[in-house]
């Protein structure tokens, strides 16, 4: 017998060992997210994908579908609660989209027009965090780093060379590079690794790129990010 | 001392395994005051990990250092009930003779003052650390001998032995603390009985986990046999590995894990059971390896209680020599070891997968869950994670019984608890009681006056309770708590109360998650604005919505309860809070007039005219 769960009423069927964002992807059911990326080994961090199962808040990236489990996503309480935890994003960083390379094609830009962001809503940080330019193809701008790790999973996961590493604790957490001077050109990587294009937001860009699609005809220009489920 | 030699006989002494890492930091840490670069480099490369993640631990853990800390690393426990009794003036003290700014190494290198949470030393505080050991009871006349030992430049191991004396402050003993017990006894009768009746005796006993969350032992130590990957051929599913266990190898299949992380502001009671109550500890892990089917045990033992470390060392050699550790336990075909692994000070670790990710060498991160310990535990080996105090129960009802043990108590709740009594009350100290005790009574022991502002149940992440909650009682049921109990009289500022408790959980987020690493953040920052008179009714309205925020989405319990000091005293004292708003719609979030000292600094000014005029209104 298939089996399956209901996200928001609706029936959904999953097979044994996925989890709720697996389930929900493959029946084209948007979850918010960001750290979640299907290629890579979910990581449960940003927390935007928090969906209430049988009553209890967990994350759908990580918690594993089972039969009988209804699953609430779509709820105004839910997504007041993301909104909220993606505008904690835009005040920790500095992210100024209109001069931001990555916008139209950002997944943290994109995500926050689709939870109605209209305002920060809390004070900003304006934390200083270093800017890495040493590298001659690519460019490292920390003050866009949200943490999701996938740059660390992906030059762990597929490159095999360890480049990044999340470093500090609580709200001195920071992204460090692997190599002798602690910048990017020493480190081995290359434009074309996983690591290189991985970044949902405009942390970790390939120079000289930034403007070969105009604004206007990005991926998310046009339509939103829950609409495009391939996008993710 | 040689860099390359330390390393060596670090990694010697410790085996070269990534899982030993945070124990050759602490080694290193120990001996050069910060972490050398080329310290990095060496155990890198013989570790064969990358630097980076090297780094990552010591920038995560808040004993370890990159930048150098003096030779006499002094740390003042920042705890509430220090605070109340004076270590501001004690780190003043400190800070003006020595000549030192807190944080910040004395230039000659030989001295850094700092403050860290709670040291477990409650009932006696001012309390502190220097170079990681304990030192109590910090009086004015206590520090000037101090002062007098540095300038002098005495060695720590030749300063006077009063200075690191931990009274153990017995207060009131029940049925654990007084329970007569023989070496071995609790084993002996756990293979008499058998290993599955000794099962089923925890079973009726109803112990559940001393540590907070109260799990139920016998279905947990259950769970972990159950996952068992070898043997059970038979199909015999109710088995309880009467097979041979393993010998000591590193393939042992299941994990026996102590959590002596301890760090739960105002509680200090499994400083005591280490102290006095070790062997019975130990004989509550052997029980459990003797059932789950485990052949090693680690004690994670927290890093502010290091000084007890050479004592449990020895009491575990003296365990092996009496062959109640090791290979074939009292003759039977049953083997089991301890090993110790220190924390480095960070509070997150006392949750069990973030602990587990610490006996493994990496930062203490809370895990995704499920899975849980008991399937994937340590290495992903099923694993039993219980605190101190379950463990010595385990013990004594192995040895009793479980009916012996579900006499006391309450019927959700058996057996007894032990407080860590601290703050305003004629006798701080531990107080075993049995469960069920209203908080009447204890404060009726204890010693304190009933005029009070309320009580911190629990620690920070449980609750505040005020005067009209008193007939509550001690129980999962009612009041639970992992044995922190911390009276203040009526002359207390809560704001003072729950600004430390706030900061502390911004101080102790481990940052993996959204909500809680900046929410943490957030909530102290709206806390301070309030607590500086500077709040408006809108500003105790996003104090409310953070925490609510941070309560209903982080990832673990840290998160989840960091915003209990706030949500639980505007629940229950709103006046307090509305009292100390401004009576006007809107505040900034800022102080106007003070964001100007820059200004009046550079042009050397400080008068009327130099600041805002509402100022002197």
């Amino acid at each position: 017998m298939e089996q399956h769960i209901t996200i928001d009423g609706v029936i959904v069927p999953f097979k044994p060992g996925e989890t709720i964002m697996q389930a929900a992807s493959a029946a084209n059911i948007y979850i918010p997210h960001l750290c979640h990326h299907p290629e890579f080994k979910p990581h449960g961090s940003c927390k935007l994908c928090t969906v209430n199962v049988n009553g209890r808040n967990c994350s759908a990236c990580t918690f594993p579908a089972e039969f009988g489990q209804q699953v609430l996503n779509q709820t105004d309480e839910l997504n007041k609660l993301r909104l909220r935890i993606i505008q904690m994003l835009f005040v920790e960083g500095n992210h100024l989209c209109p001069a931001c390379e990555k916008s139209g094609n950002c997944k943290l830009q994109a995500t926050a027009y689709q939870l109605g962001m209209l305002d920060s809503h809390f004070p900003h940080f304006y934390k200083a965090h270093e800017v890495d330019s040493s590298h001659p193809d690519l460019m490292l701008d920390r003050n866009r780093c949200i943490f999701c790790t996938l740059c660390v999973r992906a030059s762990r996961d597929v490159d095999g060379k360890e480049i990044f590493e999340i470093s500090g604790r609580g709200i001195n957490k920071h992204l460090v590079v692997n190599s002798p001077s602690g910048k990017l050109h020493d480190s081995g990587m290359e434009m074309d690794d996983r690591a290189a294009d991985i970044c949902p937001t405009g942390a970790l860009l390939v120079k000289r790129q930034g403007f070969s699609v105009p604004i206007g005809k990005r991926t998310f220009d046009n339509h939103e990010i829950s609409e495009d489920l391939d996008e993710q | 001392m040689n860099i390359e030699t330390v390393v060596n006989s670090l990694i010697q002494a410790h085996g070269a395994k990534a899982t030993q890492l945070l124990q050759i930091l602490n080694g290193l840490q120990a001996q050069f005051h910060h972490i050398p670069e080329d310290a990095i480099t060496l155990v890198a490369e013989q570790l064969r990990i990358s630097p980076a993640h090297i780094v990552s631990l010591i920038e995560f853990y808040s004993f370890l250092s990159i930048t150098p800390r003096g030779d006499y690393e002094i740390l003042i426990s920042d705890s509430i009930t220090d605070r109340m009794i004076g270590n501001r003036d004690i780190i003043d003290q400190l800070c003006n003779r020595l000549g030192v700014e807190q944080g910040v190494l004395r230039d000659d290198g030989r001295v850094s003052i700092n403050t860290t949470s709670c040291t477990g030393m409650c009932d006696q505080g001012p309390a502190g650390l220097i170079n990681g050991l304990t030192i109590t009871q910090l009086t004015s006349d206590r520090i000037d001998e101090i002062i007098k030992l540095i300038e002098a430049s005495v060695p720590l191991e030749r300063w006077p032995e009063h200075l690191f004396a931990v009274s153990d402050n017995v207060q009131q003993r029940g049925l654990l603390l007084e329970n007569d017990y023989t070496k071995g006894d609790a084993i002996r009768a756990t293979f008499e009985r058998g290993r599955e009746k000794t099962l089923d005796e925890l079973t009726s006993s109803a112990l559940r986990g001393r540590g907070g969350a109260g799990f139920k032992t016998a279905m947990k130590w259950h769970f972990c046999h159950e996952s068992y990957t070898t043997g059970d051929t038979d199909g015999d599913l109710g088995l309880i590995c009467d097979s041979p266990s393993n010998h000591v190898t590193a393939d042992c299949d299941r994990i026996v894990v102590c959590n002596a992380d301890e760090g739960e502001p105002g509680t200090f009671k499994d400083r005591l059971l280490l102290t006095t109550h070790a062997h019975q500890l130990i004989e509550g892990m052997t029980v459990c390896a003797a059932i789950i089917g485990s052949c090693k045990g680690y004690i994670y033992l927290r890093g502010e209680y290091r000084y007890l470390l050479d004592a449990l060392e020895a009491m575990l050699a003296e365990r092996r020599e009496q062959n109640l550790l090791g290979d074939n336990i009292l003759g039977e075909q049953f083997h089991f070891d301890v090993e110790i692994r220190l924390g480095a000070g960070a509070y997150i670790c006392g949750e069990e997968s973030a602990l587990i990710e610490s006996l493994e060498g990496n930062r203490g991160i809370p895990r995704n869950r499920p899975p849980f310990p008991v399937t994937n535990g340590y290495l992903n080996k099923p694993t039993v994670v219980n605190n101190v105090e379950t463990f010595v129960c385990a013990a004594a009802i192995a040895e009793k019984g479980g009916s012996w043990f579900a006499q006391y108590g309450t019927e959700q709740s058996t057996g007894s608890k032990l407080l860590s009594v601290s703050g305003d009350c004629a006798r701080p100290g531990i107080y075993e009681f049995t469960f069920g005790i209203s908080v009447h009574e204890i404060l009726d022991r204890c010693g304190a006056d009933l005029d009070l502002l309320g009580i911190q149940v629990g620690g920070p992440s449980g609750t505040f309770i005020t005067a009209d909650e008193f007939e509550r009682k001690i129980a999962f049921e009612d009041l639970a708590t992992g044995g922190s109990f911390i009276i203040f009289n009526s002359s207390r500022n809560l704001f003072d109360i729950v600004q430390n408790f706030t900061h502390f959980f911004s101080h102790e987020s481990c940052g993996f998650c959204t909500p809680c690493r900046v929410g943490t953040t957030l909530l102290t920052r709206q806390f301070d604005k309030i607590h500086a008179g500077h709040g408006s009714a809108g500003d105790l309205v996003e104090l409310e919505e953070i925490g609510k925020i941070i309560q209903a989405a982080s990832h673990c319990g840290l998160g989840q309860t960091a915003a209990n000091p706030i949500l639980t005293t505007l629940a229950r004292l709103p006046n307090l809070y509305h009292m100390q708003l401004k009576q006007i719609g809107f505040e900034p979030g800022f102080d106007l007039d003070s964001s100007l000292d820059t200004a009046r600094r550079l042009t050397a000014r400080d008068d009327l005219d130099a600041h805002l005029k509402q100022r002197e209104q």
